[in-house]
């Protein structure tokens, strides 16, 4: 580095941190070095984070949250989406990677939540990025739940309609919740409004904080690793951890290929399936929202439904509160019993390659109940379905809620001294 | 260190008196932000009551009109369906519906209507608000099974409703179908949304 540039560099670290932040986050940063593939995927919700930001940004510059009717009959709101996809140049590109965006998001999400329990990733000391993570899976259904109103088709509405009116089934407060959320009487254009005002700037800025405090906490303690053993404990004369390699340039240049293996699927969906057979964007939605005619079947997008069918599984009422409020219980339940998981898990090892049977059947029987969850949300019910349903709803539960018993018992692998790597 | 760790009690509640203070502003600043999130006078006032006129409705046709941005069903019944309200009623959660808030008074009867053949309901299933569909046709056809007398089947969550609006036992719905206050202004002329003075 010449002089001059050394100067400047050293005029701006008497007046902010940059150095010291890059080394502390970055060059100095060590991260474990047996990093495998499901490692891609924080900084892959990074990317798509940034992406639904950018082409967020672009979309507003179009985009109408109007419910009224314009001069052909249409909703305005309705309208100015098709006016993005047909008139707006590049339009449709940028509202496809944004539609596609939030799909792509929970793939990842979900894929990275999984890394976390297969690894162990909750575990002491990393508790509270565990919960941090938790909170962003919360705030980011959230964020695409009251997104999904915005081009005010039959989907966005009467999927809105549900939603709320789940609220009002809570004992008491519940009908006046339901009221202040939807600002009237029934999804309007007050609804409207006030979940674009929430969608574009409310949730984000606290989504963007509390990855900021996920990724602040994960520096704080350093990062887990697929053996589940701890590098800090193995450090050089230097206090460098032995099995740490910085994060820059190591992990920069290996997270560059997971980002280029995304993007290849990613734009395959966006210029080929953006509407994802129907999943992605469901084709009700194609039609204009109408609050006198219910679609024949509603059903949210996919990555609700594990939750959905949870919600619909509950079938009888309890204590003289009828099934609605449970079913909203137990749906709220299983998204915050993940927040648990430090707790829940005893076992003397954390990562799944020293567990025992028994877990790793929980694990698998865990996976295979969400995705017939998922599978079985999306789809009518019908008397088998919801027996089906119950059965998954009862094994997701119990895979939180005995660990505390299975986790010990099981008969575990003894953890390596370092991290294995060849 | 024992002249640093002595507290000045008197500094000490005035800063308690002060956060005390702030946080009561604070608190009284939020009242209006959370007030505007309530539904505004305009929305309030769109409750204006619907006046509709029945005298083309067939025997046996269902009109639906808006009313509060809800859907209002108007079905005129045919002998048929009334009889069907016979049949049903040993598998309904609330028959004579006792549910006072589902209807005003002069709708609890077994057809919960003002005139027999004219049901006047609002077409949102009380479970979670979807529109039931129309079932009319009794039977099989419909996929509802043989001894089916005829009514509405909520597409969302599968709750079932007689033709008056009575919804079946262990649905999801937990009341039958809300009937909105109405009246007759002439024989064939019905106001939705208002009461009879008389």
């Amino acid at each position: 580095m010449t002089s001059k540039s050394q100067a400047v560099l050293n005029w701006i670290d008497e007046r902010f941190p940059l150095t010291s932040s890059i080394k502390g986050h970055l060059t100095e940063y060590y991260a474990p070095k047996n990093f495998n593939f499901w490692y891609f995927f924080g900084s892959l919700a990074l990317l798509v984070l940034v992406i639904q930001i950018v082409t967020g940004i672009f979309l507003v510059m179009h985009y109408k949250p109007d419910a009224s009717l314009n001069a052909s009959g249409v909703p305005v709101a309705f309208a100015s989406v098709e006016y993005i996809m047909r008139e707006v140049p590049g339009g449709w590109l940028i509202r496809y990677l944004h539609s596609t965006g939030a799909s792509a998001f929970f793939i990842v999400v979900y894929l990275h939540m999984f890394r976390g329990l297969l690894y162990g990733s909750y575990r002491k000391p990393r508790e509270l990025i565990w919960i941090f993570g938790t909170l962003i899976f919360l705030v980011l259904m959230a964020e695409a739940f009251m997104g999904y109103l915005l081009p005010w088709g039959q989907m966005s509405f009467w999927g809105a309609q549900v939603i709320v009116n789940l609220f009002s089934a809570i004992p008491v407060i519940g009908p006046d919740l339901s009221l202040v959320i939807r600002g009237d009487y029934v999804v309007s254009d007050a609804t409207l409004n006030r979940f674009f005002s929430f969608h574009v700037i409310a949730v984000p800025l606290v989504l963007i904080g509390l990855v900021a405090a996920h990724i602040i906490a994960l520096h704080e303690v350093g990062s887990n690793n697929p053996d589940g053993v701890e590098i800090k404990k193995k450090k050089d004369a230097n206090g460098i951890p032995l099995d740490g390699i910085p994060f820059h340039p190591y992990y920069t240049v290996k997270d560059i290929v997971g980002v280029i293996a995304f993007l290849f699927f990613f734009s395959a969906v966006v210029f080929f399936a953006p509407e994802g057979g129907g999943y992605f964007l469901e084709f009700n939605n194609f039609i204009p929202a109408d609050p006198l005619k219910t679609p024949p079947h509603i059903a949210p997008v996919w990555y609700f439904t594990p939750f959905y069918s949870v919600l619909r599984a509950v079938t009888y009422p309890l204590f003289g509160l009828d099934a609605k409020f449970w079913g909203v219980v137990a749906m709220g339940a299983a998204v915050v019993v993940i927040a648990f998981l430090p707790w829940l898990d005893r076992s003397p090892v954390k990562s799944i390659r020293y567990k025992g049977p028994i877990f790793k059947f929980a694990l698998v029987v865990f996976v295979i109940c969400f995705v017939i969850l998922g599978y079985l949300g999306v789809l009518p019910p019908t008397p088998g379905r919801t027996l089906v349903s119950q059965i998954c709803s009862v094994l997701y539960f119990a895979f939180f809620l005995l660990m505390p018993w299975y986790s010990k018992l099981d008969k575990c692998k003894p953890e390596p001294e370092r991290v294995t790597f060849k | 260190m024992s002249v640093d760790q002595k507290m000045d009690s008197s500094r000490r509640s005035l800063l308690l008196a002060t956060s005390a203070a702030g946080g009561a502003a604070a608190v009284a600043t939020a009242v209006p932000f959370v007030a505007s999130l309530t539904p505004s006078e305009r929305a309030k006032a769109a409750g204006a009551p619907v006046e509709v006129d029945v005298s083309k409705l067939a025997p046996g046709e269902m009109m639906t009109v808006e009313w509060r941005g809800k859907p209002v069903w108007i079905l005129h019944r045919t002998p048929e369906m009334l009889a069907s309200l016979d049949q049903s009623e040993p598998k309904l959660s609330d028959p004579a519906s006792d549910v006072a808030s589902q209807q005003p008074a002069y709708a609890q009867n077994k057809h919960r209507s003002i005139k027999p053949e004219y049901l006047v309901a609002v077409g949102i299933c009380t479970h979670l608000g979807c529109s039931p569909s129309e079932k009319f046709k009794p039977g099989n056809e419909g996929g509802m099974g043989a001894d089916w007398p005829g009514g509405f089947l909520c597409p969302c969550h599968g709750s079932v409703f007689d033709l008056a609006g009575r919804v079946y036992k262990s649905m999801p719905a937990p009341t039958n179908l809300e009937i909105p206050p109405h009246q007759y202004l002439a024989d064939s002329t019905i106001l939705v949304g208002e009461d009879g003075k008389a």
